[in-house]
């Protein structure tokens, strides 16, 4: 959030909802930040005709009235980037919730300006530059332990270059305090500090971008087995209410193998974030072994909360995330709903009398939701050294009931690559997660098919291929069922339908609340699809000599399948191997066939 | 808010357009009235009625009229700004009482001492001060409490339609709700919106009966009231709620019905300002608007009361993906579905679990709150009957010639658990654990229990089902 400099002085000539318009506010800048009326409620500038401005505010606009003054502040809606971001839950617009409590209660006060980083810790500084060193926007200054798990790196801001006059020395220093003096090669003299300030909607620069061919490992069985996604990648969930969306993007936000992960819950429920509140403390980070809060900023701007704010919300969580992608790491953004932001776009365009486009929706929400997402994705960062670093993200829709036919879900599908499809049907019938595996598809899988194959095993790709078959061979097999009966199948057809109801249930299906099967490793997941098609393999030779196929699906060895996911860690390899041995060795004796 | 005393001409005689709930007013460049303020307007025959600005600059104020247009012209009707935003005197004495929709007395007493006076908008909870819902509220109805359990500040709608129970099922709930092991202050606040006098006389009937109206606050905007109006009523009841509950400790359940009739009063606004429609003409901010009313339920750290809502909806036609249900869906946290299936079958409470959900009781139930197997139970609960409704549609096609003797068992199974467990009386009050215990009667129908309760672990069967567990235990001691 800026903080007002106030220079020049407009006059607020009328309110409607969250948009006010203001006169003698020429010389304003577009996207210039303006604080509205005597109680200097934050407003952002978004249209600019003649002497006059309109304005968003992101605050309760009731009992503004014209005539009340519009200071300026000659700047851009800005976020603060320096250590102190990781564990912090904030509103839209960078406000530390936290912080908001103790200065206004249990409930959101207007008016509140406080700074999106503690201007008064110390932090442990240790530098990696010496003075003399040329630096480039990008290059590292030093380092500070932010979280135990999560170094912050002091860089040189985007656009600054020069040779180092100053750079602190180890110690403890404030987020004001100067980090570095560096003299520009028009001899200029820039001082740094330990943040610097970034506008939220102008991406941060990177290099060079990177082929996105390394998958984001999310542990969940139908992301990565089905449809995974890749580091740098984009994805949407789309679903209905009830269908899970806002689970499926919190186990993301649990168990993906990024170091950082910035959860935006936008226009949502104000449970749910206490949930990820209170639970994510509490957890275990897989890769790390420290807390998943340690590597988590939460972005929380719930529904009842001002309706601009959520529109600015989405900006500001993935600004964080570029900050973090240009130290070097891969982060995942979560943005839950991106519903809720095109619809907050589509109230503030509605004030702003705009000619609607689809269901009222503005001309440009394509182009928004578009530009959003290129945000993301595998870079080189900016620097003398550039690093490898990542954004992926996934962005959750929420289409009017349920019918993916609406225009955000379909502007999203045009640009994302990754398409996770919640269905009604499967949340109705307790299959979770409910992302349909036939509908859903991944444009990365060419990409990733060689990492399968060298990091899991060479048969991956094949055995992925042979599920996704026999799934598909079961679509069309349950139409026939549902009109002639099950009776009506040749055993063949049997097989093939107990085959997929054993992927479905006892593969695709997760519990997101049961310890050991929230998070399922990789090799796990290879190891279980290749047990169940070993199985499959085994029914079809034991129909061929013989053996009825309602008492091959009766086996013991068929429920000890189903128990597969609840197997630990650490027994995996051991038990699973064990079991595949075993259902190679079933004998046709065994179902009272003589060979 | 400012109280604008700066200005001095605070009175209107410049009324321009009536047209529909609006009222145009000429400012006459003089300004200085507040967005949101409220006024009085005073028609030709002196009777006086108010109005909030919607939309305000130096030259004209809109005002939407709660109180209806009617008789209201553009020669002598005056309008005087309050120089304040809506607000509502609360204070516990309003226990007991009946408010109009606008929060006037109307049980012919005299008017209540307010401790506070509070803007009725409310400002939102602070996230990261609420406190994740996970209290039990025993509702005594099987069907809620096992399957779609009711949590403390949850806000859990009935999703129905014309004809069906609902208002009986919300008087049930308001009746029965209670939570185990404790003696606390419990309060319903009643908002009635645009549903018939009739409606809101069984309400008022069955408090009284069962000797709660002193703990029942209600607010009636009845059918033939204002229907402008109605955008006020949901407010005033939640703000009383929440005096209530962050300054008295009290747990507050607050039952709104018709919200499908505030639906419309929105869409009738944002009609008569010409505003673009979104679906089926509801304005396009009427999830934002719902966030304001739904999520002023919950729990506050440090605060001993709660506010839980259980929001009435009739759906048009049936319809779940109509917009009133589904921006609801979509910020509630789960709905009962009342099915007009059930209700045609003489089902009473006709709730179908299958398109039902509770979000909060993942967290909820289990050892220490409910019962250890509760989780379990209604997993399996849920699956076969959602297994035997799938036959039931097979066997309406191919015949049941066709079907494995478990799948005639799961049939069976379906049309038994919607008899039992799904139907009791009006005044059945269960506990959790009968609830359970008639779950597990149900499921032991079934030979060879670990082979079909796949989803139930082995050790809980050997402990709970039916035929092996001791019946000298007795079960409602059992892991409380």
């Amino acid at each position: 959030m800026t903080t007002a400099n106030t220079e020049q002085i407009g006059l607020i000539d009328r309110i409607s909802g969250p948009v006010v318009q203001a006169s003698n506010m020429r010389g304003s800048k577009l996207y210039d930040v303006a604080r509205v009326g005597e109680e200097k409620l934050v407003g952002e500038i978004i249209r600019l005709t003649g002497d006059l401005a309109t304005i968003q505010v992101y605050e309760n606009t009731e009992g503004l009235t014209p005539g009340e003054p519009v200071h300026l502040t000659n700047a851009p809606l800005s976020v603060e980037l320096g250590p102190g971001l990781m564990r912090q839950i904030f509103d839209g617009i960078q406000r530390p919730l936290p912080v908001i409590r103790e200065v206004s209660g249990d409930f959101i006060a207007r008016g509140i300006e406080i700074p999106g980083l503690d201007h008064k810790k110390l932090w442990d500084f240790a530098p990696s530059l010496k003075v003399g060193d040329k630096v480039v926007g990008g290059d590292i200054l030093g380092e500070i332990p932010e979280t135990p798990t999560v170094d912050f790196k002091l860089m040189v801001p985007p656009n600054i270059q020069g040779k180092l006059e100053f750079i602190a020395q180890r110690g403890d220093y404030t987020v004001d305090d100067l980090s570095a003096t560096v003299i520009t090669p028009t001899g200029d003299k820039v001082d740094l500090q330990f943040h610097h300030r970034w506008p939220v909607r102008q991406p941060r620069p990177y290099h060079q971008r990177l082929p996105s061919n390394v998958p984001l490992i999310t542990g969940q069985r139908i992301f990565d087995t089905i449809a995974p996604i890749a580091k740098g990648g984009t994805g949407a969930i789309p679903g209905g209410f009830g269908t899970g969306k806002t689970v499926s993007q919190h186990q993301l936000a649990k168990w993906s193998d990024a170091k950082i992960v910035v959860y935006v819950g936008c226009g949502e429920r104000g449970n749910e974030m206490t949930d990820v509140l209170m639970e994510f403390p509490k957890l275990v980070d897989p890769y790390t072994g420290g807390p998943l809060m340690d590597r988590t900023v939460l972005i929380a701007n719930t529904s009842n909360m001002p309706v601009a704010a959520r529109e600015a919300s989405v900006y500001t969580g993935i600004t964080l995330a570029e900050f973090f992608r240009d130290m070097g790491y891969d982060v995942a953004m979560m943005a839950d709903s991106t519903s809720r932001w095109a619809e907050a776009m589509r109230e503030i365009s509605g004030r702003l009398e705009e000619m609607p486009g689809e269901e009222s929706f503005p001309a440009y929400l394509a182009s928004r939701i578009a530009e959003y997402y290129e945000r993301a994705g595998r870079v080189l960062t900016i620097g003398s050294k550039p690093r490898e670093a990542s954004i992926s993200v996934v962005g959750a829709v929420s289409p009017p009931g349920g019918d993916f036919s609406e225009p955000v879900t379909q502007n999203t599908l045009r640009i994302v690559k990754v398409f996770w499809a919640l269905s009604k049907d499967l949340a109705s019938r307790r299959h979770f997660p409910a992302i349909d595996y036939l509908l859903s598809y991944t444009l990365y899988w060419s990409a990733l098919e060689d990492y399968y194959s060298d990091n899991v095993s060479p048969e991956f790709p094949e055995l992925r291929a042979e599920a996704l078959a026999l799934l598909q061979k079961d679509k069309e097999l349950q139409d026939i069922v549902a009109l002639v009966g099950p009776d009506a199948l040749p055993p063949s057809e049997k097989i093939i339908l107990e085959t997929a109801r054993m992927l479905k249930e006892d593969f695709l299906q997760q519990n997101a609340f049961h310890e050991t099967d929230s998070f399922c490793s990789l090799e796990k997941q290879y190891l279980m699809l290749k047990t169940i098609l070993r199985f499959y393999e085994k029914a079809q030779d034991l129909y061929r000599r013989g053996a009825i196929v309602s008492d091959i699906f009766e086996h013991e060895l068929v429920i000890r399948i189903a128990r597969m996911k609840y197997i630990e860690r650490s027994e995996i390899e051991t038990s699973l191997n064990e079991l595949m041995k075993e259902i190679d060795g079933l004998t046709i004796q065994a179902f009272g066939v003589e060979d | 808010m400012t109280i604008q005393e700066k200005y001095e001409t605070r009175e209107f005689k410049t009324v321009t357009e009536v047209s529909g709930p609006l009222m145009f007013v000429d400012l006459k460049g003089m300004g200085g009235v507040s967005y949101g303020e409220i006024a009085e307007i005073t028609t030709t025959t002196g009777e006086k009625r108010r109005g909030q600005v919607l939309d305000v600059s130096k030259n004209l104020a809109i005002i939407q009229c709660f109180e209806g247009t009617s008789g209201l012209e553009t020669k002598d009707t005056t309008c005087r700004f309050l120089g304040e935003t809506m607000k509502i005197g609360v204070s516990s004495e309003m226990l007991g009482r009946v408010f109009n929709g606008r929060g006037e007395v109307i049980d012919g007493g005299g008017d209540i001492v307010p401790d506070k006076i509070l803007d009725i908008t409310g400002s939102p909870i602070n996230p990261s001060a609420r406190q994740y819902p996970k209290e039990f509220i025993e509702t005594g109805i099987s069907t809620i409490d096992i399957l779609l359990t009711l949590v403390r500040g949850q806000k859990l709608p009935l999703f129905s339609g014309s004809g069906l129970p609902h208002n009986m099922l919300a008087a049930q709930i308001a009746r029965q709700a209670k939570v185990l092991g404790t003696e606390e202050d419990f309060a319903v606040i009643f908002s009635a919106m645009g549903i018939t006098a009739d409606e809101a006389r069984f309400f008022r009937d069955d408090f009284e009966q069962t000797g709660a109206l002193d703990k029942v606050v209600l607010f009636l905007n009845l059918a033939d009231d204002p229907a402008i109006e109605r955008l006020l009523t949901p407010r005033l009841a939640l703000t009383a709620a929440e005096h209530l509950a962050y300054d008295h400790d009290y747990h507050v359940l607050v039952i709104l019905t018709d919200i499908t009739a505030y639906a419309e009063s929105l869409r009738e606004v944002a009609a008569a300002r010409s505003e673009v429609p979104s679906r089926r003409g509801y304005p396009g901010y009427m999830y934002s608007d719902f966030s304001t009313i739904y999520e002023r339920a919950g729990k506050i750290h440090g605060k001993k009361g709660s506010i839980t809502q259980i929001p009435i909806l009739t759906l048009p036609n049936y319809d779940i993906t109509h917009p009133v249900p589904d921006l609801t869906g979509y910020i509630t946290e789960g709905q009962v579905y009342v099915d007009i299936g059930l209700n045609r079958k003489g089902l009473y409470p006709p709730i179908n679990p299958l398109p039902s959900l509770s979000r909060l009781m993942k967290d909820t139930i289990g050892q220490g709150s409910t019962r250890s197997d509760h989780k379990f139970v209604q997993d399996q609960l849920y699956a076969l009957y959602a297994t035997g409704k799938d036959l039931r549609d097979l066997v309406a096609v191919v015949g049941d010639e066709s079907l494995s003797d478990i799948d005639k068992k799961t049939l069976e199974f379906a049309e038994l658990f919607e008899q039992k467990f799904i139907n009791q009386d009006y005044y059945e009050d269960r506990s959790i654990f009968e609830s359970l215990d008639i779950g597990w009667e149900l499921l032991g129908t079934f030979d060879d229990p670990h082979r079909v309760l796949k989803r139930i672990p082995s050790e809980f069967i050997d402990k709970f089902h039916p035929t092996k567990r001791d019946k000298k235990t007795d079960f409602n001691t059992v892991n409380i």
